[in-house]
């Protein structure tokens, strides 16, 4: 029976000096290199795709055959891409992994390039987190000073340089092929696919782009194997993930589990919600995916368990809300995020997340009508499915999914006239002797 | 003024990291920041000139990206996350407290008052993947974690004043200008101040050392891996 957490990326993070070369080398670090370097290309590969890693970005595709999609005959230079922007709202793992443990994202992305036969790499960091691209930047060079990257690597005759490229704020850019407009130094609008970036990617040329946590995951399956890994999480989906507890319970924070852990399990571990409060409604993967609630307290938090349910695993961001919050409130400014960081490129997801704005918040304000909610349903509609990228699609879950299980709840905005609650019992602070 | 020579070595430099110089656009437009304090119209003509683009093609880029500033901001720049999960853990009453005591909308800059040694300017920002610490304020791009209206107006006195303040997961806070050059590449040597991690981060690894909870021994696990065999 595997332990309830098993942490493996967090396993540096309470190590003294955990983001330096010799800290993560007195652990172990940097011992898949050789390893990766005995194996062919094509057998790391595998190995990844044994393994059953699915991306930790929020898709879940197979990391193992995307790598194998690259065109090895293609001439062109091949290239990998980290997607380091982390800025779906909720999501907040891959900044303390780059924080508390720089190297192991750095041995990831050699092993990762050496199998996808890329001799350059980058990491795309937002720009928003300064001490994180600091240790990153540290940490590559530590690598480049200690022979891990440049020319010959551990004397194998594999060369690779890494890049580490700092965004500018827009969340778009973590839409994978808006991250490769915004590191071609253009505006970060999504690109029309196919060409999928395996074939044409960044300079038109192959490349995998993956996150940060997908790629820090690689080291440890080849130094402990691809059975390993697999004897970890569910039948479809394998391994360990970071699973990020925010909001409304006792000890929010990040807990590294197999996948397939259930919300109520880790609330237990993290003691429940706060004190004399209930549990109302959570993301399990990211404010763009659809709202759960206590009824599903108990669905395995994998692809497929949040999938049944109607959400999705995204980035095992769960935000916890308890019933002092106004889901009204809470959608309308996800809402207002998502017509903020709309890129403008097509129209539904343009105008169509400026429209949710002004019937969200109307009903907000207890102004409107009950087909209001007719009319949300019916404008998310004309977005989902029809917008350019994920973004649009994103954008309706909350209003979705809130509509389904707290219709009554925006109807009571329009009985009492406004909204009918208390916006200071929500604060961290509600309850002690701060006034706001 | 057109740049000044250092200004645009350092450019070059930034543009020469890339296959393609193009791709250095981003962080030029970070290290235009930490020179000129914003994003300005020498700045844009610069980075066409080394780019071989037009300026019309950087300021297009430049106006898409939030973090590039076409106004001057603060020495020290305050942004309050008030996406859903910090604004309602108390992230909507830190940005109207700080507001009505810097006498500021959103994006402007506090007046500097007589005796003030540094300027603040004040911003809402989105979720700052730092939710596990909400509600959190970003200072110069450095995390300032659980905090609360009442601190949060300390924090910016404290700032105005000249003193010492430390990020709660960094460094002592620096200059924007300062941090801005980070970005753009050029780093400042204060990577080893501050946590590896703060208290929310550690507290699934805390329950497990406790317990004893670790990963599965790779030793015990049975090989059955095709993968692994050398073709
Ligand atoms: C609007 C939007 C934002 C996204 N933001 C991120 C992000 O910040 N980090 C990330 O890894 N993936 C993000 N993704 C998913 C990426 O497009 C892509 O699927 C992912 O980086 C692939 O890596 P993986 O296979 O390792 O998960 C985002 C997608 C969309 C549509
Ligand atoms: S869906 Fe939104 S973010 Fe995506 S391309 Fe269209 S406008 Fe841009
Ligand atoms: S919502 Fe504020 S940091 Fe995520």
């Amino acid at each position: 029976m595997t332990d309830m957490l098993t942490p493996v990326l967090t396993d540096m993070w309470d190590v003294e000096r955990s983001w330096t070369l010799a800290a993560y080398t007195a652990k172990g670090g940097y011992q898949g290199l050789d390893k990766a370097f005995g194996m062919s290309q094509d057998a790391v590969i595998e190995a990844v795709k044994d393994s059953g890693l699915r991306g930790r970005g929020g898709a879940g595709f197979p990391t193992g055959m995307k790598w194998s999609f690259i065109p090895q005959d293609n001439p062109k230079p091949k290239y990998l891409v980290v997607n380091a922007d982390e800025s779906e709202p909720g999501t907040c793992k891959d900044i303390p992994l780059m924080m508390g443990n720089p190297h192991v994202l750095v041995e990831g992305v050699i092993i990762s390039s050496y199998a996808i036969r890329a001799n350059k790499a980058f990491i795309y960091i937002r720009g928003e987190v300064l001490h994180v691209i600091r240790r990153v930047q540290a940490a590559v060079e530590e690598a480049y000073a200690a022979g891990h990257l440049g020319k010959d690597i551990h004397g194998s005759g594999y060369d690779l340089d890494i890049v580490v490229h700092a965004g500018a704020g827009a969340y778009i850019c973590g839409e994978e092929t808006a991250l490769l407009e915004g590191l071609e130094g253009r505006r970060g609008q999504p690109r029309l696919r196919p060409p999928f970036p395996a074939v044409a990617g960044l300079y038109a040329s192959p490349t995998v782009i993956n996150n940060v946590e997908s790629i820090a995951s690689v080291p440890s399956i080849i130094a402990n194997g691809a059975a390993w890994f697999a004897s970890m999480g569910t039948e479809k989906s394998k391994g360990y993930g970071i699973f990020s507890l925010s909001g409304h319970v006792k000890k929010p924070g990040q807990y590294e589990a197999p996948l397939g852990i259930t919300l109520r399990e880790l609330l237990d571990l993290a003691g429940g919600i706060r004190e004399g409060h209930d549990l109302k409604f959570w993301t399990p993967g990211g404010s763009s995916t659809p709202l759960l609630t206590a009824e599903h307290l108990d669905i395995p938090l994998d692809f497929e368990g949040v999938g049944a349910a109607g959400s999705m695993l995204g980035t095992r961001a769960l935000q916890i809300f308890d019933e002092t919050v106004c889901v009204v409130r809470a959608v309308l400014r996800w809402t207002e995020f998502y017509k903020h960081e709309s890129c403008g490129k097509c129209t539904p997801c343009r105008e169509g997340t400026w429209w949710l704005v002004q019937t969200l918040a109307r009903l907000e304000k207890g102004e409107g009508s009950e087909a209001d909610l007719d009319l949300l349903l019916d404008q998310c509609d004309n977005i989902l499915g029809r917008s350019f990228c994920a973004l649009g699609d994103g954008a309706t879950s909350p209003i979705s999914s809130s509509i389904k299980y707290f219709r009554d709840e925006y109807l009571a905005h329009l009985t009492h006239g406004g909204c009918p609650f208390d916006h200071a019992r929500s604060t961290a602070w509600a309850g002690q002797e701060v006034t706001a | 003024m057109a740049l000044d020579d250092k200004t645009m070595g350092e450019l070059r430099e930034i543009a020469g990291r890339y296959p393609e110089k193009r791709s250095g656009l981003l962080p030029m437009l970070h290290l235009v920041q930490s020179v000129e304090g914003k994003v300005t119209p020498d700045a844009i003509e610069a980075c066409a000139q080394i780019l071989e683009i037009s300026a019309a093609e950087v300021s297009g880029v430049a106006t898409f990206y939030t973090m590039y500033k076409r106004h001057a901001v603060g020495d020290f720049h305050v942004g309050v996350c008030t996406n859903t999960l910090c604004a309602v853990m108390g992230g909507d009453q830190i940005f109207e407290r700080l507001k009505d005591h810097l006498d500021v909308g959103n994006d402007e800059l506090a007046e500097k008052r007589q005796g003030d040694q540094y300027s603040v300017s004040l911003e809402h920002v989105e979720c700052n993947a730092a939710c596990d610490f909400a509600p959190v304020v970003m200072v110069n791009w450095e995390f300032m974690d659980n905090q609360t209206p009442e601190g949060a107006v300390q924090m910016v006195e404290a700032l105005r004043a000249g003193h010492d303040v430390k990020s709660t997961r960094g460094p002592k806070l620096c200059t924007w200008r300062e941090a801005e050059r980070v970005l753009a590449g050029f780093p400042d040597g204060r990577v080893d101040e501050g946590p590896s991690a703060g208290p929310a981060s550690l507290a699934g690894l805390e329950i497990a050392r406790e317990r004893g909870w670790k990963a599965p021994d790779a030793a015990a696990v049975p090989v059955i891996e095709k993968g692994q065999a050398d073709d």
